[in-house]
C-alpha cells in the first residue's frame, strides 16, 4: 500500500488533509494499527524549540551614496562578517557585543530586527575608487533591508546527550549549570516531536523541502554541519526569510558562564506516504535513548553514565544509583507543540504543500574530531617534579619554616598514607600568625577542598582551573591521590619559550 | 509569612534570633542565612498571625525588619517555558503543568536567587 506525494497535496490543496502532530501519531498507531494509520492520515508534523547555537542571518543592506564597502560591520556593537561583497554581512547568533559581552550578541540583534526595533549599523572601509567612502554609521529596521535571510548551519539536532556532573563544583556549560555531585541533571530536545526522529532514515527530510522555520515558510538545504546520522545524531542546515518570522518562535539567550545563543523553533511536515513512514512516526519518547555524559571530564571523550530516554528525561527525574536526580530542560516542549500545532494549521488551511528531497542526505555520514599536527603542552612538561609538601600532624611552625627553605608559597599536605588531604599557604600561616587561637597543627589551618591536576592533563585545562578558582598552584596527583609535582603560575612562563608555540 | 531581617553585629553581637525567640515564644524557622563579623541578613518564616510580634520584637533589638510579600516572580512574556530553573531550585518553586508551561509555587521560595543566573532568557526576578 502506498500514497502518492501528489494525491496527499491534492488533498492539503482542497483542505481535506488529515493532518496530526508527532505527538498524536503513536496512538493513533496504537488505534488504528499501521494499515489504518496510513489509510487516515495524510501528514504528521514535527517540531522543536530549542537552542542552537549554529545560527545566523545574512542581510544586504542596500548602497549609501557614497558608496562604501564594508570591511567591518557592527550591528548594535556585534561584530558581523566583512568577507563578503560591498553592503552584505552574515551575523552569528553567538557572536557577542564588544561592549555587552554576553548580555547582547548576535541572536539579540536578530530577535530585535524581528520584533520590530531599530539597530544601529556601523561599518569602515579603507576606501577604493569605486567605493571611496571609508565609514558610514546609521539605523536600520528589518523593512529598511533588501534581503534579511535566516540560514542556519546546524539546526535540529536529532537528539542531545544529556548532562551531569560528578565532580564537586558547579560547572557553567552549553548545558546549563549542573549542580556538583551528581546534583542535577540536563537534557535539550523535543524527544517524540523532533523532526529527525521521526525519519531517522531520512527518507522525507533533504534539500528543499519546506518547513516551518520561526513562524515563517522555510526550508531545508541539507546536511547540516557536525552531522552525523549514522550515529543517531542528524542535523539540518536550514533557511528562511527573517522578515515573516514571530518572536514567538525565536528568542535570544544567555547561557550563564557560557555565553549568547538562539532559540529556534523549527517543524517539518512529514508526507504519510506507505507504512515505513508510518513506523517511523509513531516512535514515542520511550525509544529514543541518549548517553547521560559527563562533563566533569574536560575533554572530548567524556565518560558515559548510563542510557537514558526522554520519556525519563522529561518525568522531571531519573534514577542514578539509587537516587532519583531531578532533570531540567534546556528546550521548550510546549513551544515545540506550538510549532507542530502551528505547521498543522497551516497545513490544514493549505498555505503549505509538501515536496520531497531534491537531493537525499547521506546517512552513512559519521562526525570525524579534528586532525590536530601536535597534542599541545601537558602538565607534565612544564610542572615542578621537586616537590616540598607537609604532614596534616606537624605543626604549622614547621610548615612555615619549609615554606622559607623551599622558597615556595604552597606546600601539599598529606596523610600518614602519603595522600593529598589538604593545601595550606603562605596566607594560610599569616593568618594564622596574626591571629593567634586555638590552631596549632597544620591541619587546623589547611584548605581540604584541593584543586589538582594530573600529568595528563592539557595545560589550558589546568589553566582555566587556576583562573576559575582564583589560584597561583595545583598539586599533579596520580590516580592514588599521590602528590608527584606541582603546577604554579611561575612553570608557565616555560609555554613562552617556543618550544610550543610551532 | 517571610521576613528579611538585617542587623549590625557592632555592639556585643546580640543573638538577636534566640533572644525573640524565648521573649515571644515564635518558633522562628530560619530559612537562609548569611552572618559575617559586622552584619547579618536573615530571611525567616514566621506564622502569619505571630508576624507583627515578632517583628516588634526584633525591632526593639535594632534590627531592620522588612515584611516579603512575595517569592521571586517570572517574566512570563520572556519565559520560553524550558525548565532550566526547575533541578536548580533548592526548593523545588518551579514545575511544569499539564500543559509543560512553566509554573510557580511562590510560598516555597526562599529567595536565594540561584534560579536568577542560571535563566536563559533572564526572565526571574527577585522582588528586592
Amino acid at each position: 500500500m502506498h500514497k502518492s506525494l501528489d494525491l496527499i497535496n491534492e488533498r492539503i490543496h482542497d483542505g481535506n488533509a488529515r493532518v496530526v502532530t508527532a505527538e498524536e501519531m503513536p496512538s493513533i498507531v496504537g488505534e488504528l494499527g499501521e494499515r489504518g494509520a496510513l489509510k487516515e492520515v495524510d501528514v504528521v508534523t514535527t517540531g522543536t524549540f530549542g537552542a542552537m547555537c549554529s545560527s545566523g542571518a545574512f542581510f544586504n543592506f542596500g548602497h549609501a551614496d557614497p558608496p562604501i564597502r564594508m570591511e567591518r560591520i557592527w550591528l548594535n556593537n556585534v561584530e558581523a562578517y566583512g568577507g563578503l561583497a560591498a553592503v552584505d554581512t552574515y551575523i552569528g547568533a553567538t557572536q557577542q557585543s564588544d561592549t555587552r559581552q554576553d548580555q547582547y550578541g548576535g541572536a539579540h540583534v536578530i530577535e530585535d530586527l524581528v520584533a520590530g526595533k531599530t539597530i544601529e549599523l556601523r561599518a569602515s572601509s579603507h576606501g577604493t575608487d569605486c567605493y571611496p567612502r571609508r565609514t558610514i554609521t546609521t539605523e536600520l529596521a528589518l523593512e529598511d533591508l533588501n534581503q534579511a535571510i535566516m540560514c542556519n548551519p546546524r539546526n535540529a539536532y536529532q537528539r542531545y546527550n544529556a548532562a551531569i556532573n560528578t565532580t564537586d563544583r558547579v560547572l557553567h556549560t552549553y548545558m546549563g549549570t549542573l549542580l556538583p555531585n551528581s546534583g542535577n541533571i540536563s537534557f535539550s530536545g523535543a524527544g517524540v516531536l523532533n523532526p529527525i526522529s521521526n525519519d531517522p532514515k531520512l527518507r522525507l527530510i533533504g534539500s528543499g523541502v519546506p518547513i516551518f522555520l520561526c513562524g515563517a515558510p522555510g526550508m531545508v538545504i541539507g546536511e547540516g554541519t557536525q552531522s552525523s546520522p549514522a550515529g543517531g545524531f542528524g542535523t539540518l542546515m536550514v533557511t528562511g526569510d527573517m522578515k515573516k518570522m514571530s518572536p514567538d518562535y525565536l528568542a535570544a539567550a544567555t547561557m550563564h558562564g557560557y555565553g549568547v545563543t538562539l532559540y529556534v523553533g523549527l517543524g517539518i511536515p512529514l508526507p504519510v506516504l506507505d507504512l515505513d513512514v508510518v513506523r517511523a512516526t509513531a516512535v514515542r519518547d520511550e525509544d529514543i535513548a541518549v548517553d547521560l555524559i559527563d562533563y566533569g571530564v574536560p575533554s572530548r571523550n567524556r565518560p558515559l553514565i548510563r542510557k537514558v530516554s526522554y520519556a525519563e528525561l522529561r518525568s522531571g527525574s531519573v534514577e542514578l544509583n539509587g537516587e532519583m536526580i531531578r532533570t531540567s530542560s534546556l528546550s521548550s516542549f510546549r513551544r515545540a507543540r506550538a510549532v507542530a500545532q502551528d505547521l498543522k494549521d497551516w497545513i490544514e488551511k493549505g498555505t503549505m504543500s509538501l515536496a520531497l528531497p531534491t537531493r537525499s542526505i547521506d546517512t552513512t555520514r559519521q562526525v570525524k574530531p579534528m586532525h590536530q599536527i601536535s597534542k599541545g603542552p601537558r602538565v607534565m612538561d612544564i610542572m615542578d617534579r621537586q616537590i616540598v609538601s607537609i604532614s596534616e600532624s606537624e605543626e604549622i611552625k614547621t610548615a612555615a619554616q619549609k615554606l622559607l627553605k623551599g622558597e615556595t608559597n604552597h606546600l601539599p599536605v598529606i596523610n600518614s598514607e602519603g595522600m593529598l588531604v589538604g593545601i595550606v599557604t603562605t596566607f594560610d600561616i599569616s593568618k594564622a600568625v596574626a591571629n593567634p587561637g586555638k590552631a596549632k597543627l597544620v591541619r587546623d589551618i589547611m584548605k581540604k577542598k584541593v584543586v589538582t591536576t594530573s600529568v595528563d592533563e592539557a595545560v589550558d585545562i589546568a589553566v582555566h582551573k587556576l583562573e576559575k578558582f582564583n589560584i597561583s598552584a595545583l598539586p599533579v596527583v596520580d590516580a592514588q591521590h599521590h602528590v608527584i609535582g606541582m603546577l604554579t603560575a611561575i612553570n608557565l612562563g616555560k609555554l613562552f619559550g617556543g618550544r610550543w608555540l610551532k | 509569612m517571610k521576613l528579611l531581617v538585617n542587623f549590625s553585629r557592632g555592639k556585643g553581637r546580640k543573638p538577636i534570633i534566640a533572644q525573640v525567640v524565648r521573649d515571644t515564644g515564635v518558633l522562628i524557622n530560619v530559612e537562609r542565612a548569611v552572618i559575617d563579623s559586622s552584619e547579618g541578613e536573615a530571611l525567616i518564616d514566621v506564622p502569619d498571625d505571630q508576624c507583627q510580634l515578632v517583628r516588634n520584637s526584633m525591632t526593639s533589638l535594632g534590627a531592620r525588619v522588612r515584611m516579603l510579600e512575595h517569592g521571586i516572580s517570572l517574566n512570563e512574556r520572556v519565559c520560553v517555558d524550558c525548565g532550566a530553573c526547575i533541578s536548580i531550585c533548592p526548593n523545588e518553586v518551579f514545575s511544569f503543568n499539564t500543559d509543560w508551561k512553566l509554573v510557580l509555587t511562590e510560598e516555597r521560595c526562599v529567595l536565594c536567587g540561584k534560579c536568577v543566573e542560571v535563566c536563559p532568557r533572564q526572565a526571574l526576578i527577585l522582588p528586592l
